[in-house]
């Protein structure tokens, strides 16, 4: 298991503290969390627990219940192809088997070099825009097949850069 | 109080009730599997109890469904009737069905709602969600085959002792409840009462059995000597059809007697020796400067809450083993010493109301030169179970008493082990004397009895000094108190805590208490059952001629001839234990 420095640890505390007047706090907390470490392992799920009371078999259930959060690192570009409904009909899921196919991973999973994670994701609220596909937050519309090599391309030259 | 009609029938119902509570009042007892005990676990999830009523769009779960003025409710509908068998239907369809196989057969909750919905046999036969089987821990068994997903363990387990070690995990078809992770219980922060297994429906969540380690000593030909404890008498009966708190001692005597056992002992011999040592260990605290409160060690599931949860009060412990524990390492000692036999030609099989002694007998610390005190142990479920395959007639055996060499008498103080405020009322009895020199003239401490979960405390006056106890069961009412002896504010000596809410009575290993398999009890049974069964051991006490530990004539023998005197070099080697803290999710 790993050991958590004691900075995170407050860092983590300090997150909590921020909802400590909510009455359902736990998925604000977990968002937070989520964006600041890019996942939640359970270590994490433990400080959270003793700081705000709620088990952690709770919290567990909920960070696995929802998509948006992670038990593992993600990579520095999460690519999200939705799957909601307008773009399934729209050939969705031809798109994300051509990230899968070209980065050799599969929905969930991240590639070996830490760039980039694949997630299918349920309606994103894009349908206008459909097939939409997210990547940290940036949505491309009407995506086509021989568009992803594109995407991945531009993704792979920007490299590890920030 | 507002009007309904159930099945065209006029009734006024107090407001506020949900459409299944109502019914029951108006004596129907609507199919249902997720609701349970008034609202402990009301998840609305399993959709059995599926009713029409007026008002409502298409059908409601009679369980989360209040009652409105006005409102008509129909259940037998062949709307309604069919709705009920397709949602059993899709229950068994995710469901192992090796009923045969199943420990809960014949107390399964899911089986019965089949039969009564009538739910046909592969009615949605398809793909099943994928399993997990968990017999890593001694006491506790987890086989996701069998859950219907229903929430009551979780319920009860942040219910009884917040502590949550079971939650939901995933989504959709991947649903499981589990430990986080999807752990097993030995690897995550459980205490192993078995408070999760008294409220399972199904086969899904069941204590380890050891029976078979039973038939195995038997025909090795070892000495196999069997203890029973004071809550067993008084759940035991349940099993054979008598009503909840029917105190059946003498004839689980015969009974065990009648299953090969070559000698049968109450464990009542050993809580009055525990009274002994733990009695004479408080005075020395209160005497000598020593750490207090001091806090009662018997139930290990709240030795397992406190490794994990308080390792730093572990001084607080009393250093003595649980009374079982106790008669295990006299039997194998003592005993085997006066009957000429080897400790090792020797298996100790205790009958206990409890799972988290099959955890406690496997501990290390508990071992004496290698050797376990116990080496095996049986809830009262398991106990039925050998005698409902022996084909013996419980019901028709004679009453019979326990055998009475070196360890046959026992007191009334000790038979009150089980139950909240039990270990506290028997050790003020031995510590009144202890100071005072004679007996307490009431006998009984009416101050520190109980049957429930929650917080007793009392001011306890012998000759000028004061102590100041504390009672609690439960963890979640144990916390209270534990946090005041961190914080420095604790104003006691003594602590007794027990970790199921009630005690012992209500012990994970107890006979389930399901209003639907006890249609001769009344309705609140689940309100009443503990106060019964504590009900039972009490009139026991009272029945008894001698009841304080420091008078029973075999515990003085045992220590002029053996252990010398309470708290000696032998007794610590022999009867006390040490504890250590434990990290929760180890890996």
């Amino acid at each position: 298991m790993i050991k958590l420095s004691p900075v995170a640890v407050a860092k983590i505390e300090a997150i909590c503290d921020r909802y400590a007047a909510e009455q359902t706090p736990l998925i604000m907390i977990l968002s937070d969390v989520q964006k600041e470490y890019g996942y939640i392992p359970l270590e994490v799920q433990e400080v959270i627990s003793k700081r705000t009371g709620i088990s952690v078999a709770e919290i567990y259930g909920v960070v696995t219940f929802y998509s948006l959060f992670s038990l593992e690192p993600k990579g520095k570009y999460v690519i999200g192809c939705c799957l909601g409904t307008a773009c399934f009909v729209k050939g969705a899921q031809n798109i994300i088997d051509k990230f899968c196919e070209i980065l050799g991973i599969q929905p969930g999973q991240t590639t070996p070099d830490g760039l980039f994670s694949i997630d299918a994701l349920r309606c994103i609220g894009a349908c206008a825009a459909a097939p939409a596909v997210s990547i940290n937050g940036q949505v491309y519309a009407r995506v086509k097949v021989d568009d992803v090599p594109n995407i991945i391309k531009s993704y792979r030259e920007k490299g590890g850069a920030a | 109080m507002i009007n309904i009609k159930i099945e065209g029938v006029p009734y006024q119902v107090k407001e506020g009730l949900t459409i299944l509570e109502a019914a029951k009042a108006c004596g129907y007892e609507i199919p249902s599997l997720c609701a349970f005990n008034h609202g402990e676990c009301n998840s609305g999830s399993c959709r059995v109890c599926l009713v029409e009523a007026t008002g409502a769009r298409g059908l409601v779960a009679s369980c989360v469904y209040p009652v409105s003025e006005g409102m008509e409710i129909r259940i037998s509908t062949p709307k309604a009737v069919e709705a009920r068998r397709r949602s059993v239907e899709l229950l068994l369809s995710n469901h192992n069905q090796n009923c045969q196989q199943c420990d809960k057969n014949g107390k399964c909750e899911l089986l019965h709602v089949a039969n009564i919905t009538g739910a046909r046999e592969g009615a949605f036969a398809g793909e099943k969600t994928e399993v997990f089987y968990d017999d890593v821990a001694p006491a506790l068994v987890r086989d996701t085959s069998k859950c219907i997903l229903c929430g009551r363990c979780i319920a009860r387990c942040a219910n009884a002792h917040g502590l949550g070690i079971l939650g939901f995990e995933n989504r959709g078809f991947h649903t499981i409840v589990a430990p986080a992770e999807n752990r097993s219980f030995a690897d995550s922060p459980c205490i192993q009462c078995g408070q999760c297994v008294t409220v399972c429906p199904t086969g899904a969540l069941m204590e380890k059995s050891e029976i078979d380690k039973i038939d195995e000593a038997m025909r090795a030909g070892k000495h196999v000597i069997v203890q029973a404890a004071p809550a067993v008498r008084a759940s035991l009966g349940e099993e054979f059809g008598y009503p909840v708190g029917t105190p059946v001692t003498g004839k689980m005597i015969a009974a065990l007697r009648r299953l090969g056992f070559e000698r049968v002992y109450d464990v009542n011999f050993g809580a009055d020796l525990t009274i002994m040592e733990e009695g004479t260990e408080l005075l020395g605290r209160l005497t000598k400067g020593g750490v207090l409160p001091m806090i009662t060690s018997c139930s290990p599931g709240w030795i397992n809450y406190a490794e994990y949860n308080y390792g730093d009060l572990l001084p607080h412990l009393s250093s003595c083993k649980s009374p079982h524990q106790m008669q295990g390492a006299i039997i194998k000692s003592y005993w085997a010493q006066q009957k000429g036999i080897a400790p090792e030609d020797i298996f100790v099989v205790s009958i206990m109301p409890c799972v988290a002694k099959k955890f406690e007998k496997e501990r290390e610390q508990e071992k004496v030169n290698g050797i376990p005190d116990v080496d095996a142990v049986l809830t009262t479920r398991e106990l039925a179970r050998m005698i409902r395959r022996s084909g013996m007639l419980f019901n028709r055996l004679p009453d019979e008493d326990w055998d009475q060499d070196i360890m046959g008498d026992y007191t009334g103080a000790g038979v009150i082990f089980g139950v909240t405020g039990g270990v506290m009322e028997a050790a003020l009895r031995t510590v009144y004397f202890k100071l005072t020199g004679k007996e307490y003239g009431k006998i009984v401490f009416e101050e520190v009895r109980g049957h429930d979960a929650g917080i007793r405390e009392a001011s306890i006056d012998i000759n000028g000094t004061v102590v100041n106890v504390a009672i609690a069961s439960g963890m979640k009412s144990a916390s209270v108190l534990l946090d005041e002896i961190r914080a420095g504010t604790s104003k006691y000596q003594f602590i007794e805590i027990m970790g199921c809410p009630g005690g012992c009575i209500n012990g994970g290993g107890q006979s389930y208490v399901r209003p639907a398999f006890l249609p001769n009890e009344e309705d609140d049974i689940l309100d009443t059952y503990k106060e019964k069964r504590a009900k039972a051991l009490y009139s026991e006490d009272e029945r008894q001629v001698i009841r304080q530990s420091h008078n029973n004539p075999q515990i003085k023998e045992l220590y002029e001839k053996f252990l010398g005197e309470p708290n000696s070099h032998l007794s610590h080697e022999l009867l006390h234990t040490t504890y250590a803290a434990r990290e929760g999710f180890n890996d």
